[in-house]
């Protein structure tokens, strides 16, 4: 089981309390009925699917419910880092040391 | 005492014999025998028959990774369990046992007819044999694979024991109490730290217990063995006998699994069977040693045949003979000393033979002493015997040219195919294997996880050098926990240490394809079987693995994986490390459901949520239905009825006079704040700014794709408070996805949502004498057409309790929801229950609820939708603000195949021609005479006999539907064709006029 940072309550927690909540940093338009089919399409349904470094949502849904951001090894499932929404996407190549 | 047990050895106490029966009969053995031990102290080697061929069989280890020797274990009632491995069930006095995968008899069997039809069996059996002719299925297959399938028998009766679950933190967890895990907890032991010894059998020591003839550090192993623990314990290390860990899981977490009571004769009160360990440890020693391999020769199976290893450990731990004139069959040098372990203990050892052509002078030399034939450079070929190994065929081997066997007459035949690091749980955190050519076996190299691994897990042989290993490996551990040490250093006398060569299968002069050369024994897969997998086909081992079944049993291929890799890559001409091998999961040994589920059982397994006045609707005789989580009453029956009987009954109250229904597990969340409009704009299809306080809306949620998530009716209580309700299944969902928008992409929006589900009890009246009944309860507000219409809502007093009443109708009739804090549920219900009586108050239950919303139309998502339908294919786009900027679902909607709108399912009313009652979940076509398969174009979402109608009627998504009201469309069934005419959603009363408070009504 996984132990995973809340940045808001800033304790290292079981799996158990969280929740996955698909890939970070997918912005919803500000304007939607602008949006083309083809963007739409992008914001609605395109999702990378990486093996390694990936960038993902998570809720604290039985602690204090907060949406956060992580950088997670899809195929270690290990945790680089998690931030609060709306940080900015931090840069791999700080957790990669001298390999990245 | 039995024939087999030798005086003077082993660690079981012969002066406490032990009864136990093995299928009706009772042998006798010590205090300390496992069953496999004890049967073979009386010269029992047939324990089973095996799973596909019903081949005899007997243990072929001496652990937990015995494939072959599995039994029924019973104690009484509901205590019995299939496939225990004799190899690790002590006996206790009146210990049951019984053998498996046998009829009518062990030694007389009729599935071994199996046996004789090998051909059918080989390598795809299940792809193959089964196809054809299609007519053999429901006679001959169907009910040959379900007799077949599975091994041992279930039991039937609930299982009386109790199973407990716990947590552990320690600094350092090590697994497996052989010489490796013993020096690292020495190493560590005594430095302030937490430190966690487990092992999985009865005793620590491991290969110790099989080696008595070492001295460490000039000590007899022993002694030393017993003074080491009783030091350890001394120290602070907490030592777990009989305790697997079963699985390596993320960030240093260890399943294990206590047996506490199975090896027990009487069972204490109050203790579980079992307990599961969930262990998080900073870091991990994994000491599990090797695993001996078989030699895959032609009738390596056959009842007598062991490996050597084990050979040695029921000697030496045990004090048994597992015969009195081995053979010996090897390509490593271990097996040599069993082989004088068992001529010293008084067997006859009849010959040692060696695949390899040169064997080490002293290995010779002390065969030579013993005046044991020796024969190097040979093979084996065959076995002989009917349910007991009698003989052994070798044949000398020159060049690669197999020359003409001879046979040895022998009582067992001991066999070594060298060792394999028990890699399970390394493998288990995703650590990466690196192949060793010259072991020619895969290795522990990098693990994501704070784990090293120690002695023979990484391919050390040898107690002295693997207790030293265990020293070393636990000062890395020790420098990660900050507290460096040196490791202390161990020398052992009359170490064995040794090597060999591994095979694939052995040369043979027999055709290869009659051989049966069993590399996985329990799912009974053969040399030839792997062969013939890649021949048709197969590349990748994962898929050689799926095609044969190797390494697919119980067992997981602790004995077959290696060998089964070995024989599969000669056979596609490629190295190991480039065919790879199969991925090893969790469990490591079979694990009862009961340690799995733990407390989680009976009442436990899930929670049931119940409403305040649950306990009113049971002592009401409501029957219930489960509805997510909740405990719903489902229907009232009155002496003797049948649902639909009640459920008539029910409704046709309701719409005469008044219905009462417990509605309080429907979701409720308090939208609160400044932008708390806005917000529902935002979220919900409809439009919310004009909504005055104190009325009422159904909202329609959907997801940005479009399609429809959930509704409910939403009251504004004031400016800035929404009471919002959700279906009952989809509270959670529903807040998930508006904190989702809320924090994440309108964070600017000031604006506070609450799940009050369980905060109000909520208690439905409908009917035309509701407002009559509720009236004179009602304080704040009259409740007539004028001064509290349909969809209004207020906080007012209702009974004396503080309430939020609301005028709504899930029914059609004149409807009121009141809304009171949870614990006056109850009270309130009762109240209005007894004012009720002079209007004939009926209580309903979610059936009739069902009934009535269907005769009028009105949906349920989740029955009605299913996640791909649209307001509009509901005709329902007059829940849609168009006039709004956005909402959730707004931009979905425009994707172009939505728009299109005649292609649609639409969701519509049918009814029957020959007024029958449609099945729920029925496809519908257009026109029945067409060739199969037919072109389905939609199906039957609800459908109810009603009596308010006087004939069945249903719902349904039928392509086009909007667009062909009064078509016939047709329902195929297995016995008929049902045909049906499209009509609107709205059965009842389509003006709404029974929704209005007429003036005397109130
Ligand atoms: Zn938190």
């Amino acid at each position: 089981m996984l132990l995973i940072h809340c940045p808001y309550c800033e304790e290292t927690l079981p799996e158990a309390e969280f929740a996955y909540a698909g890939q970070a940093h997918v912005i919803r338009p500000e304007n939607p009925s602008g949006e083309t089919d083809e963007q739409w399409e992008e914001f609605l349904f395109i999702r990378e699917n990486p093996k390694g470094p990936h960038y993902e949502r998570w809720r604290h849904i039985h602690g204090c419910g907060r949406f956060f951001n992580a950088l997670r090894d899809t195929v270690s499932d290990r945790f680089y880092t998690t931030y609060k929404a709306g940080e900015p996407r931090p840069d791999l190549s700080d957790f990669l040391g001298d390999d990245a | 005492m039995s024939t087999y047990r030798v005086t003077g050895k082993g660690r079981v106490d012969t002066s406490r014999a032990v009864n136990f029966t093995f299928d009706g009969k009772t042998y006798t053995g010590a205090a300390g025998d496992t069953v496999a031990s004890a049967l073979l102290a009386n010269g029992v080697h047939l324990m089973g028959r095996s799973f596909k061929y019903h081949r005899p069989r007997g243990a072929i280890a001496a652990g937990s990774e015995e494939p072959n020797a599995l039994i029924g274990t019973r104690r009484g009632a509901g205590r019995f369990e299939p496939n225990t491995r004799a190899t690790v069930q002590e006996i206790w006095p009146g210990l049951e046992t019984t053998s498996q995968n046998k009829f009518p008899s062990l030694k007389w069997d009729v599935g071994a007819v199996n046996d004789a039809a090998y051909m059918l069996f080989s390598a795809g059996f299940y792809y193959k044999t089964f196809m054809w002719p299609k007519s053999f299925w429901d006679k001959v297959y169907e009910p040959f694979i379900r007799a077949a399938a599975g091994l041992g028998v279930s039991p039937t009766e609930n299982d009386p024991d109790t199973y407990a679950s716990r947590y552990l933190h320690c600094d350092i967890l090590i697994v497996g109490a052989g010489p490796a895990g013993l020096a690292a907890a020495r190493t560590a032991a005594g430095k302030g730290l937490s430190v966690v010894v487990v092992d999985e059998n009865a005793e620590m020591g491991g290969s110790i217990l099989s080696e008595p003839q070492a001295t460490i550090n000039g000590t007899p192993a022993w002694d030393w063995l017993k003074s080491e623990l009783a030091d350890l314990k001394a120290a602070g290390v907490k030592l777990m006998t009989r305790t697997t860990a079963i699985g390596y899981y993320h960030e240093n977490m260890i399943g294990m699994v206590e047996k506490l009571t199975d090896h027990l004769t009487d069972l204490p009160k109050d203790t579980p069977r079992e307990r599961m360990w969930r262990v998080r440890a900073k870091q991990v020693v994994l000491a599990q040693g090797a695993l001996e391999k078989p030699l895959v020769f032609h009738g390596n199976d056959r009842p007598g045949v062991m490996l050597a290893g084990s050979a040695q450990t029921y000697l030496n731990r045990y004090g048994v003979l597992v015969g009195k004139r081995p053979a010996v069959i090897t390509s490593h040098d271990s097996a040599w000393f069993s082989a004088f372990d068992m001529q010293d203990a008084g067997a006859k050892v009849q010959a040692i033979v060696d695949t390899r052509h040169n064997v080490r002078d002293d290995l010779l030399a002390m065969a030579r002493e013993r005046g044991i034939t020796v024969k190097t450079g040979h093979t084996a070929t065959a076995t002989a015997g009917r349910l007991r190994v009698s003989k052994l065929r070798v044949n000398p081997v020159n060049s690669g040219t197999v020359g003409a066997g001879e046979w040895i007459g022998c009582d067992c035949v001991l066999m070594s195919g060298g060792w394999t690091p028990s890699l399970h749980l390394f493998s288990h955190t995703k650590g990466k294997l690196t192949w060793d050519e010259d072991m020619t076996t895969f290795l522990p190299d990098e693990t994501p996880e704070d784990c090293v691994i120690a002695g023979a897990g990484r391919g050390l042989w040898g107690i002295e050098a693997v207790l030293n290993d265990g020293a070393t490996r636990a000062t890395e551990v020790l420098e990660a926990l900050s507290a460096a040490t040196d490791a202390p250093t161990f020398t052992v006398g009359e170490d064995r240490t040794g090597s060999g060569i591994t095979m694939r299968e052995l040369p043979t002069d027999r055709s290869p394809g009659k051989a049966k050369a069993f590399v996985d024994y329990q799912n009974d897969v053969t040399a030839k079987d792997l062969r013939l997998a890649v021949r048709e086909g197969m590349r990748s081992i994962e898929h050689v693995k799926r095609y044969t079944t190797n390494g697919m049993a119980t067992d997981q291929g602790k004995m077959s994986n290696i060998n089964g890799l070995n024989i599969a890559s000669d056979a596609l001409g490629k190295r190991q490390p480039e065919v790879g091998l199969t991925t090893f999961r969790p469990p490591y040994t079979p694990t009862t459901f009961g340690a799995f589920a733990g407390y989680h059982r009976g009442d436990h397994f899930e929670v049931t949520r119940k409403t305040q006045i649950d306990p009113w609707a049971e002592a009401n005789g409501a029957v219930f239905e489960p509805v997510g989580q909740w405990r719903r009453a489902w229907y009232f029956p009155k002496g003797g009825e049948t649902m639909d009987q009640a459920v008539s009954r029910e409704c046709a109250a309701t719409r005469n006079s008044v219905g009462i229904f417990d509605a309080s597990t429907l979701g409720k969340i308090e939208v609160v704040g400044p932008d708390a409009v806005e917000f529902m704009n935002r979220m919900y299809t409809n439009p919310w700014t004009k909504l005055a306080p104190g009325r009422c809306r159904y909202g329609l949620l959907l997801g940005d794709d479009g399609f429809i998530r959930d509704d409910g009716v939403i009251g504004r209580l004031s400016q800035d408070r929404f009471h919002v309700t959700t279906t009952t299944g989809g509270a959670a969902r529903v807040l998930n996805m508006m904190e989702d928008y809320l924090q994440t992409e309108w964070p600017d929006l000031n604006v506070w949502l609450t799940s009050t589900t369980e905060q109000w009890s909520t208690i439905a009246l409908n009917g035309p004498n509701a407002a009559k009944l509720l009236a004179p309860f009602v304080e704040g507000v009259e409740l007539t057409e004028a001064t509290f219409p349909h969809m209004s809502c207020v906080e007012c007093t209702v009974a004396g309790f503080p309430a939020r009443l609301f005028r709504v109708s899930f029914t059609g009739e004149i409807g009121f929801e009141v809304n009171v804090p949870a614990p006056h549920g109850r009270a309130l219900w009762e109240k209005l229950w007894e004012a009720g009586q002079q209007y004939g108050i009926t209580a309903y239950g979610t059936e009739t609820m069902h009934v009535l919303r269907a005769e009028k139309g009105y949906i349920i998502v989740g029955q009605d939708t299913d996640g791909t339908v649209t307001p509009y294919d509901c005709d329902m786009g007059w829940a849609i603000g168009k006039a709004k900027p956005d909402f959730v679902g707004k931009r979905g909607l425009a994707r172009p195949d939505l728009m299109d709108h005649s292609n649609r399912k639409h969701l519509v009313g049918l009814l029957t021609d020959d007024n029958s009652k449609l099945e729920e979940g029925a496809q519908i076509v257009f026109d029945p005479n067409q060739p199969l398969p037919m072109t389905m174009v939609g199906h039957v979402t609800s459908s109810y006999d009603t009596g308010t109608m006087g004939r069945p009627i249903a719902l349904a998504l039928v392509k086009g539907g909007l667009e062909k009201m009064g078509d016939t469309v047709y329902i195929p069934m297995p016995d008929r064709t049902i045909s049906a005419k499209i009509t609107g959603t709205v059965f009842l009363d389509p003006e709404n006029s029974r929704l209005k408070i007429k003036e005397g009504d109130a």
